[in-house]
């Protein structure tokens, strides 16, 4: 499994994206926690570009990638390999490389410049979301054999995470305003990593204060060492289920 | 060494292969023929693993392959269209896939026969991508050789190959042939299988159509060459079929 991965590695190195995005983040990071004095506001000026463009990213790079190493995938399927190991050797190459990047252009600044709990937080969680969007990546690459129609569902599921999902639940939170819904709102945070790596952050940040009544449920909950553990936990089953679901379909697949 | 029995295949409402038995053993150089969509390659692809048959069973060497993967350290599979990483070189290729199958087998004896015939050395510099399709079709050769398995499947082995390209490649089947390997073979340029096959296995609309001998071919049919031999079957076959 090392021996593909070290090649899986070697073609990503090849083409300059992930070089370039690596410099993108490095850009945007040093320049948010320089221009602002606060740390804490710089870290969180961060976030939110990170929220948007991490799983971005990793879910259209992953995506594109599986499609162009199909003839690599092909050649393999007809070696003496287990299909799920060729699978995921290619998962945990791309996830190494967007790690690195993200290690690199996002980890490295914070550490340097603003080392407090919420900016390893901030780390923690972004790397968290490469590993989820990436696993998501892989399994809306296996489901179809059309390159276009893969990039449409991930992007489709970036869409719903990042953007359609928070509206649907404030929809639910207005049409169910008069009952109590803190308990359920916990639960639809950890159905989309999204929110759960924001929630992550946020609780760090000391502003908690101002989302009220569930705020003050949420620090309870996941602003103690517990929470974290919890957090991180659920983002993990988000990263296993679809690479999991992937390697099943892959294992039956027709190539 | 492959026994097939009761294999079905369908791709949507398409129905590929339709009860397939058969068996191979060593020594045999079997000629795979059929029209075009008849299932060829879709059969090939089943005993890879690369196609999952809905129904049947395939053994290799009295081993069902299904859910296994080691014995394709015993096959050499040359594809219709070979399709490689375009960023990767022809040399670093060649080295890789020698680095991956040396964790599968103890003591890999590389044939490198085939490399030499080609002059591989002289293009291990340049990339996947800028290769001809000829080309392609010669490092597809190479690797399909180069772990010396016992087994050999080769998929449209000589088109698109140069007439002295394709003559060295024959040559190379032939030498495996003595050396008691099972090779299947599928193409439509029947004179190019004439002095080398044993059996022949004709796939007509995903079924066996027949399996015989070379000889049996010949003597039934009162024909010398291939071409002839199975034109005549086909047209008698097709007859049967009318009555």
């Amino acid at each position: 499994m090392g021996k593909i991965i070290k090649y899986v590695l070697y073609d990503i190195l090849q083409n300059k994206i992930i070089i370039a995005y690596t410099l993108f983040l490095l850009v945007v990071s040093v320049s948010m926690l320089s221009l602002e004095t606060d740390t804490n506001k710089g870290t969180l000026s961060l976030l939110n570009i990170i929220l948007i463009v991490l799983p971005l990213v990793s879910i259209v790079f992953a995506t594109i990638h599986f499609y162009n190493s199909y003839e690599f995938i092909e050649l393999l399927i007809a070696q003496p390999l287990q299909r799920s190991k060729i699978l995921l050797s290619q998962y945990f190459g791309v996830t190494i490389a967007l790690l690195t990047a993200f290690g690199i252009g996002v980890g490295m600044p914070l550490v340097l410049l603003s080392f407090t709990e919420a900016s390893s937080m901030l780390i923690l969680s972004g790397a968290l979301l490469t590993v989820v969007f990436t696993s998501l990546a892989f399994w809306a690459s296996v489901i179809t054999n059309d390159k276009a129609k893969g990039i449409g569902i991930s992007l489709l599921l970036w869409f719903y995470f990042s953007l359609i999902y928070d509206g649907l639940v404030l929809l639910l939170l207005f049409s169910f305003s008069d009952y109590p819904l803190e308990k359920a709102v916990m639960v639809f945070t950890a159905l989309n990593p999204v929110d759960m790596g924001r929630i992550m952050i946020l609780l760090k940040l000391d502003i908690s204060a101002l989302m009220g009544y569930t705020g003050a449920l949420y620090k309870q909950f996941f602003g103690s060492g517990y929470g974290t553990i919890i957090s991180t936990g659920v983002m993990l089953v988000w990263a296993i289920v679809p690479i999991a679901f992937a390697v099943r379909i892959f294992n039956r697949k027709d190539l | 060494m492959i026994h097939v029995s009761q294999l079905h295949k369908t791709f949507g409402n398409l129905k590929v292969l339709n009860d397939i038995n058969i068996g191979f053993e060593q020594g045999q150089i079997v000629a795979v023929i059929g029209p075009n969509g008849s299932g060829k390659t879709t059969f090939i692809k089943c005993l890879l693993g690369m196609v999952m048959p809905d129904e049947g069973q395939i053994t290799f060497n009295g081993k069902t392959i299904k859910n296994d993967w080691n014995y394709r350290s015993l096959i050499g599979y040359m594809p219709q269209i070979g399709r490689y990483p375009d960023n990767m070189k022809v040399g670093q290729l060649f080295e890789m896939m020698k680095d991956i199958r040396k964790s599968a087998e103890d003591n890999v004896q590389t044939d490198e026969d085939l490399l030499e015939a080609f002059d591989m050395k002289s293009i291990y510099h340049k990339p996947m991508r800028t290769l001809s399709g000829g080309t392609r079709q010669k490092v597809s050769a190479c690797l399909a050789f180069l772990f010396n398995p016992p087994v050999l499947i080769l998929d449209e082995p000589t088109t698109g190959l140069d007439p002295l390209s394709a003559e060295l490649l024959k040559l190379k089947i032939a030498r495996e042939k003595e050396s008691n390997k099972l090779v299947l073979i599928t193409s439509h340029i029947l004179s190019d299988l004439d002095e080398l096959v044993t059996n022949v296995m004709y796939i007509f609309e995903g079924d066996v159509f027949f399996y015989k001998t070379l000889e049996e071919l010949k003597r039934e049919t009162g024909e010398e060459k291939l071409g002839k031999a199975i034109a005549n079957i086909i047209r008698q076959g097709h007859k049967k079929l009318k009555d």
